[in-house]
């Protein structure tokens, strides 16, 4: 969870630094008392389901909106109500934004007009910009001539010639391929290695914050779940929320029986588990949250943690096969498995405790 | 078996209508143009004789070209003035929120559904009773508010059409509004713009009903113009001057239409 900060100290080690922001739209609280630090040459992810506020809070630190409550600062200089024009950001947009009717020469060059840089400075400047981005022999096109991609990389161009302190990317590789993505994606993160500027980064997409980011700001209902690296955030997700987001799709709510050490056991019908507190549990039912891929095949050390169920659905998925198993009482369970199984077949599966998360269940924190 | 005749018929009788309703919007307009060749001093069709002297008269018409001189300036200035009132107007629409903004709205189209007649009449009356010359001042101010809802909707379909982050990505970039407006908004406007002008343009060129009252002889359009003559004689060069009348609209829509399907294009380009 984030830290309060001291209004009082400028950090030069922060590009950006939020307060307790608040923004409702009418009777809608977009953003609730949010407050992060992005260090210089940080690569930050905001990561959410749509509606979640990440693209507000951008929205915000960009200028494009006014925060109700809260404090924004940028390379230690307060912006809260500046506007964008006067803010030292470079922005991508989700559908590019270039100027249409602007070479694309023209566009990457833009910033620096704005800033009257002068002519004979420009043009090596969008030149080196567009190598940086590995875009050239294009500089004449205009936007609509370019793919996807190009659009993409002229458009990151545009927001760095200008060498602002702080970068940010509003889900810049949602209009793209899955196979440009990937590729984007390394792009992306390459040239954030040689600017080494900090970097808000939008997106709803888990596998691109988990390979993107140095920290990841789990969002939901306009509240921030957990800011952590990847790794952290993957493992060890800070609440059911942020670990249903994460791909944790078993969720098995069972009754406590035993709580000693951290670990906890529980119960339910024929199901039996022993996993790893993660939150106080305040009541007498708790929830178990598994990946499925490390939901194992076979019984566990001693039988502890094996369930027993039956094959109901197959999904082949060429390294491994996606497989749905229902219990005796029909609890529906998702596992990963390298070997086929067939439809019907009664498997037993078991988790290592470490990998079995126990989190309040939903009733009992509302 | 027996539906395929009737059908075959059914579709007989479409092209049929299709035709006729196609050969009923062209007739006017080609009979007048057959009746310009006629080689005698009779507006008469089909013509006996042929000849292009009446093309010849009409265009060395004293009071022709006057009425196409004032008409050219009147034009001019309106759709000039409308363009930018309008143009604002279609700003302050899309972008602000206001009380009596639905009323504002409907006081500045108003004048599409009051009768150019009525419109005519009430700036006569006025210039009378304030003692106004009837100059090319009220004529101009006439045809403003005539062509203004044309201007004020083209420009305001655009604006709704504009993806407002072309804006945002600018500021981004260190821009202040007013350069946004300058290199960003007004060029991204243009097909708007020009499309709202010319039909301004042309509407106030051939306005004919409300010119009538406020034109004095000095400042009568060519519309006008047409009319007086043809209170006086009935002789084939009217036929010519509506003929070298709409091919010159005609030309300037086909001229409209080449540029707006560039606007198009650019538009498609916008929304990749």
């Amino acid at each position: 969870m984030s830290k309060p900060a001291d209004p009082g100290t400028a950090d030069p080690a922060l590009a950006v630094r939020l307060d307790g922001i608040t923004k409702r739209f009418g009777e809608v609280v977009a953003l609730h008392e949010v407050s992060l630090q992005v260090q210089r040459g940080e690569l930050m992810t905001l990561l959410g389901p749509s509606g979640c506020g990440k693209t507000t809070l951008l929205n915000l630190v960009a200028g494009f909106l006014v925060p109700d409550a809260g404090e924004i600062a940028i390379d230690g200089v307060r912006v809260t109500d500046l506007p964008t024009y006067r803010r030292e950001i470079g922005m991508t947009f989700q559908n590019y934004a270039l100027f249409p009717h602007m070479s694309v020469e023209r566009n990457v060059g833009f910033g620096l007009r704005m800033q009257g840089v002068p002519a004979s400075q420009i043009t090596p400047r969008v030149a080196r910009a567009l190598k940086l981005v590995q875009l050239v022999q294009q500089e004449h096109k205009l936007p609509g001539q370019l793919s996807g991609g190009q659009q993409q990389r002229v458009a990151i161009a545009r927001a760095i010639v200008i060498e602002p302190p702080l970068v940010l990317m509003d889900e810049p590789l949602s209009n793209l391929d899955a196979k440009l993505r990937i590729e984007t994606r390394a792009e992306i993160r390459r040239i954030h290695r040689e600017l080494d500027r900090a970097t808000i980064y939008v997106t709803h997409d888990q596998d691109e914050a988990l390979s993107l980011a140095d920290r990841i700001v789990v969002m939901k209902d306009g509240v921030v779940q957990q800011i952590a690296a990847p790794p952290e955030v993957y493992a060890q997700p800070a609440n059911l929320e942020v670990a249903r987001f994460m791909g944790y799709r078993n969720v098995l709510e069972l009754g406590v029986d035993a709580e000693h050490d951290g670990r906890v056991t529980l119960s339910g019908s024929e199901i039996r588990l022993t996993g790893v507190r993660k939150q106080a549990l305040p009541g007498a039912r708790a929830c178990v949250a598994i990946r499925p891929e490390e939901l194992v095949m076979g019984d566990g050390p001693g039988g502890l943690n094996t369930i027993v169920g039956r094959v109901e659905n197959v999904e082949y998925c060429g390294r491994d096969s996606l497989i749905d198993i229902v219990t005796a009482s029909g609890v529906l369970l998702h596992a990963r498995a390298a070997r086929p199984a067939a439809l019907g077949d009664e498997v037993r599966v078991h988790v290592p405790v470490e990998r079995a998360l126990v989190y309040p269940s939903d009733a009992a924190r509302a | 078996m027996t539906r395929l005749p009737a059908r075959r018929l059914l579709r007989l009788f479409g092209a049929l209508v299709v035709a006729a309703i196609l050969g009923f919007l062209l007739l006017p307009a080609i009979v007048v143009a057959l009746a310009a060749f006629n080689g005698r001093a009779i507006l008469s069709f089909p013509p006996d004789t042929w000849s292009v002297r009446w093309f010849v008269k009409a265009l060395a018409y004293e009071d022709f070209r006057a009425g196409f001189r004032n008409g050219l300036i009147v034009t001019a200035w309106a759709s000039a003035i409308a363009l930018v009132v309008g143009a604002a107007f279609a700003f302050v629409l899309d972008r602000y929120e206001f009380r009596f903004k639905r009323t504002l709205e409907t006081v500045l189209l108003s004048p599409l559904v009051i009768a150019h007649f009525t419109v005519g009449l009430g700036f006569l009356i006025l210039a009378a009773q304030l003692g106004v010359a009837r100059g090319y001042a009220v004529v101009i101010v006439c045809h403003v508010v005539l062509v203004l809802p044309f201007v004020l909707r083209s420009v305001y379909v655009s604006l709704r059409n504009l993806d407002r982050r072309f804006e945002l990505a600018a500021a981004s970039l260190g821009a202040p509004p007013g350069r946004v407006l300058a290199t960003i908004t007004l060029p991204l406007l243009l097909p708007g713009l020009v499309s709202g002008w010319l039909f301004a343009a042309i509407l106030s060129f051939n306005e004919f009903t409300a010119s009538l009252f406020v034109t004095a002889q000095r400042t009568q359009t060519l519309p006008v113009a047409m009319y007086n003559y043809v209170r006086e004689y009935a002789d084939p060069s009217m036929a010519a001057i509506s003929v070298v009348y709409f091919v010159a609209t005609a030309a300037l829509l086909t001229f409209a239409t080449v540029f707006l399907g560039l606007g198009k294009v650019l538009n498609v380009e916008q929304a990749r």
